[in-house]
């Protein structure tokens, strides 16, 4: 399990890489570290692997899960390049603390023993409590990391102790054990439901599923917008690989029992997201309920698990991760434009609607990408967010779950009235400025997001013999 | 190999334009939508009459699933394609007197538009004739909401909303019409139409596949009581996506009928073409007397092609040969005259600055040319024999009177009222005294004139020689009324 030990040391060296008078060299060094580490992570293809006495297991799912989040994670480096010019901020700690949290990611992903889960889960939140309250001269991000720390450890904590019931139900913790321990084939047992149930919990709270949401919006929308960026994709994707991973293969056989269960927090999820994020004016608190709701269109998958589970999941997830990233890329640049202008009562910059009037035509690209990752993320034709629905909607019919789909599908149209409010006020308001300065690698980053998503939505096949 | 390039070329065409900057914008516009018609018409031309796919393509798309980027051109599209070669062109040419903002964005995003459309009028594949219908939309929505009136921002967004809201629904219908077809060779199942049209559906998944679809293209025609968004999106558009909106994009409803719900659903049919039925002329009614109380030019023609279209779908769920040879015909006939009518009233808009027809008048004094143009346009418009709207609107009435006596009568109002509404229009805006706005009225350009030239001489060949459209059209309507006879007779 190279990458997991490769990005310790690469986390470790940034952190001594602090220590130069130079900042500069930090930001090309954490992308070729996270480079070299997706290269890395492809080694061991098409071969099956148990590593640290069958605590982790490589597989081509759980590759290209790596490849997604450390993917998403170099997108999002290659934004920050703001860190530097702010006074107060420690570029080699964040850097470090965003490696250390692919590692906890990275065993979320692997993890074939449930005490791993849980040490890759602590890993992942604990780094991400820290980010989130990086911006520590602002009152809204330490609310935010105080926030997410506390309900954060109240999930893990819930995860824990479903971790010790099954124990005591099934007589192992790794996720074949469990499996055959929790036989459906004389009923299901109190403690195993309970512990299934507790554990199930602790991944949802992590997901922002409905009703353990709440954090969310206040969390994402203090964080410094970049963490709120590897937030949402990074922390999400190695949130449904491990969902996945547990529900298909310890508890496929009590699917009869959990699936009701999951597909009604599906259907709330989607609803709660997708209602609640109408009523934004925040572009960024937009984003964070968005980010709930596609929990809901990726659970979809979950509770309808069969055949095309695993294809939607991966393709959802990154069309998801590259739309998300884009976004974020540009309110970046506009909020950081804005913020000279008007600021708001708060004294925070403005990252309301208001802010992208006018955007597309001052800065077309800036527009242009923006426009593709909302379509993306409404799911409309010919971007990879379409497809990434598709799949979704094809396992909740494949599964006769007609009413679940009714809901989704009420809810992608709600979903189309915030996302569009953003092009509206890009394209089609006036806003007076002068074109924003984009730095050209920024502006690489973006192109190739918007490419990657249009060229996932024209030809969706490109993925398809990945796994 | 010839669809895959009518289907590509525009949308080339279209990004190569938006590098262009100026006054040669309009003109590499009108030369690549000319391409596009030479290629439309030779489609057209080589089209063997028979039940057949020509021109096609077929390649793996999503080759694992089954999903395959296929299309090709049979007797039900090609008039549409032709429909869609032949308008793009003369819309362009509409607008060369006319200056756009951005010139280039606008233009791009119209071929775009043509792209989507004729991808939409020939994909063989479930899925990407979805694709292309939602792409349709992108571009349009964008036309009218970039260079519309003062309320186009929550207009259009209406309209966006509604249609994306319908066509969900047919996604979902069609998601499972994929998972009901039998494994092919290299799939587990397929997402051909032809495979659909083969399912044995169950009469209880057929009826509410019938409505999934239904209000897919309800909402696209749009049908009543699914019409809220259109007149005033049509008004608020800039008049050459009206042209688009009302002569192209309205015709992907009623082909979707056509093409999906009659050989797909036909039990569902059996049970809901009533109800259809009666909605669509509802709609034919209902539009004309609205129509009739229109001040604005621009909203008269919106509810009377609110009210043609009611006419298009009745005669389509009457099921009848007839019915169905008319539509189609109608469809290309209507696209004509909707273009027409929706050009002249931007001319008096362009020359007078007001659509009221309450300030228009006496505008025959100074315009010969014009006069003439439109008072044949608006003879189409209202069915006058030897016109285009006469052969399509009487075979419609013909099918829908086979079907139903009572409804067959109450279609045949929109002749009465259509020529009720028309000509107050041509009074109201033509005739009269002349007020301070019509004073200084000038004839039509040589492009103006151009353009409806074109109109006028398909207004009087489909009119005079319908045979040459009819023709082409026949077998596939034949071959179709297949699907549904089989339905009738295991309903026996």
């Amino acid at each position: 399990m190279l990458p997991i030990v490769l990005l310790s040391v690469f986390g470790i060296v940034l952190l001594f890489l602090g220590f130069m008078k130079s900042k500069a060299i930090l930001l090309p060094a954490t992308l070729l570290f996270l480079v070299i580490t997706l290269a890395v992570n492809f080694l061991d293809w098409n071969k099956s692997y148990l590593y640290f006495n069958d605590m982790l297991r490589t597989s081509n799912l759980s590759m290209v899960f790596t490849a997604i989040v450390l993917g998403s994670a170099f997108m999002v480096v290659a934004l920050s390049s703001r860190f530097m010019e702010e006074e107060s901020a420690q570029p080699a700690e964040y850097y470090g603390l965003m490696l250390f949290s692919l590692v906890g990611a990275l065993m979320m992903i692997g993890f074939e023993n449930l005490i791993m889960l849980f040490v890759g889960v602590e890993i992942l939140s604990v780094a991400m409590y820290v980010l989130t309250g990086s911006d520590k001269r602002n009152l809204r991000s330490n609310e935010a990391a105080l926030k997410y720390f506390l309900m954060g450890a109240f999930a893990t904590g819930i995860m824990l102790f479903g971790m010790a019931l099954l124990y005591g139900a099934t007589g192992s913790f790794t996720l074949a054990g469990v499996g055959s321990g929790a036989n459906p084939q004389q009923g299901i047992s109190l403690l195993t439901a309970s512990g299934m149930l507790m554990l199930l919990i602790g991944l949802l709270f992590k997901v922002s599923a409905a009703p353990f949401h709440f954090w969310t919006p206040d969390v994402y929308d203090g964080a410094p917008t970049i963490f709120t960026a590897f937030m949402s994709t990074v922390v999400k994707t190695a949130g449904f690989a491990a969902l996945f991973k547990l529900l298909s293969v310890s508890f496929a056989g009590l699917y009869p029992w959990w699936w009701t269960l999951l597909a009604i927090i599906t259907a709330l999820t989607l609803v709660a997201g997708n209602i609640t994020a109408v009523y934004q004016n925040s572009f960024k608190r937009m984003m964070a309920y968005s980010s709930i709701s596609h929990a809901g269109y990726l659970l979809i998958g979950l509770a309808a698990l069969g055949t095309q589970t695993k294809q939607a999941i991966v393709f959802y997830s990154l069309a998801y991760s590259v739309a998300t990233i884009a976004a974020f890329g540009v309110l970046l640049l506009v909020a950081r434009q804005r913020a000279t202008q008007t600021f708001t009562s708060e004294g925070v910059m403005s990252e309301n609607f208001d802010a992208f009037n006018g955007l597309a035509r001052q800065n077309p690209l800036l527009g242009f990408a923006m426009a593709v990752s909302m379509l993306s993320l409404a799911g409309i034709p010919l971007t990879a967010g379409f497809w990434g629905k598709f799949y979704m909607f094809s396992t909740a019919v494949e599964r006769g779950q007609i009413w679940l789909l009714v809901v989704a599908v009420l809810m992608s149209t709600v979903g189309i009235y915030y996302y569009f409010r953003v092009i509206i006020a890009m394209y089609f308001r006036d806003g007076a400025t002068e074109p924003i300065q984009v730095a050209p690698f920024y502006r690489y980053v973006l192109l190739a997001a918007t490419i990657l998503t249009l060229g996932l939505g024209i030809a969706p096949g490109l993925l398809q013999g990945l796994f | 190999m010839l669809t895959l390039f009518l289907i590509l070329y525009p949308a080339a065409a279209a990004t190569l334009i938006l590098l262009f900057r100026g006054e040669r914008v309009k003109q590499a516009a009108l030369v690549a939508a000319l391409v596009e018609l030479a290629l439309a018409g030779y489609a057209f031309l080589g089209f063997q009459p028979d039940a057949s796919s020509q021109f096609g393509f077929d390649y793996p798309w999503l080759g694992s699933l089954g999903i395959r980027f296929s299309a090709g051109i049979d007797g039900i599209s090609v008039l549409l394609v032709l429909l869609t070669g032949l308008l793009v062109p003369l819309i362009v040419l509409s607008t060369f007197n006319r200056n756009y903002e951005r010139p280039s964005t606008f233009y791009a995003l119209m071929l775009y538009m043509q792209a989507a459309l004729v991808g939409v009028f020939t994909a063989r594949d479930g899925f990407l004739f979805y694709l292309f219908f939602e792409a349709a939309l992108i571009p349009i929505y964008f036309l009218a909401a970039m260079w519309g009136g003062e309320n186009r921002i929550a207009v259009t967004f209406k309209f966006f909303v509604y249609t994306i809201f319908g066509s969900l629904f047919m996604l979902v219908a069609l998601v499972y019409l994929y998972y009901q077809t039998p494994p092919t060779a290299i799939a587990p199942h397929s997402a051909a139409i032809e495979d659909f049209y083969k399912l044995k559906l169950t009469a209880e998944a057929q009826n509410w596949i019938f409505w999934a679809f239904f209000i897919a293209f309800a909402i696209k025609m749009p049908v009543f009581p699914f019409h809220t968004w259109q007149p005033d999106t049509y008004v608020e558009s800039p008049t050459p996506a009206t042209m688009l909106l009302a002569g192209i994009m309205l015709k992907m409803g009623v082909y979707g009928l056509i093409r999906f719900i009659l050989p797909i659903a036909p039990l569902g049919v059996g049970t809901w073409g009533k109800t259809a039925v009666i909605l669509s002329v509802i709609g034919i009614i209902y539009g004309s007397i609205i129509a009739i109380r229109q001040r604005d030019m621009k909203r008269l023609i919106a509810y009377s092609s609110f009210s043609h279209v009611g006419l298009m779908a009745a005669g389509v769920f009457s099921q009848t040969e007839t019915g169905l040879q008319g539509a189609l015909v109608q469809m290309l006939a209507h696209g004509i005259n909707v273009v027409g009518m929706f050009f002249v009233a931007d001319i008096i808009f362009s020359r007078t600055n007001t659509r009221q027809l309450d300030q228009l008048g006496g505008i025959t004094r100074t315009t010969p040319k014009l006069t003439v143009f439109f008072m044949i346009i608006l003879l189409g418009s209202v069915a006058l024999p030897l016109t285009n709207g006469f052969v399509g609107e009487f075979l419609l009435l013909h099918g829908v009177f086979t079907y139903n006596n009572y409804l067959g009568l109450a279609a045949g109002f929109t002749i009465i009222f259509g020529a009720v509404y028309m000509l107050r229009m041509f009074q109201k805006s033509m005739f009269g005294p002349t007020s301070s706005r019509t004073e200084s009225f000038s004839d039509l350009t040589a492009s103006e004139s151009w353009v409806f030239i074109s109109l006028v001489l398909f207004v009087f060949w489909i009119g005079v020689y319908p045979h040459t459209f009819l023709k082409v059209t026949e077998p596939a309507v034949v071959n179709l009324m297949k699907y549904i006879g089989t339905a009738t007779v295991s309903m026996k």
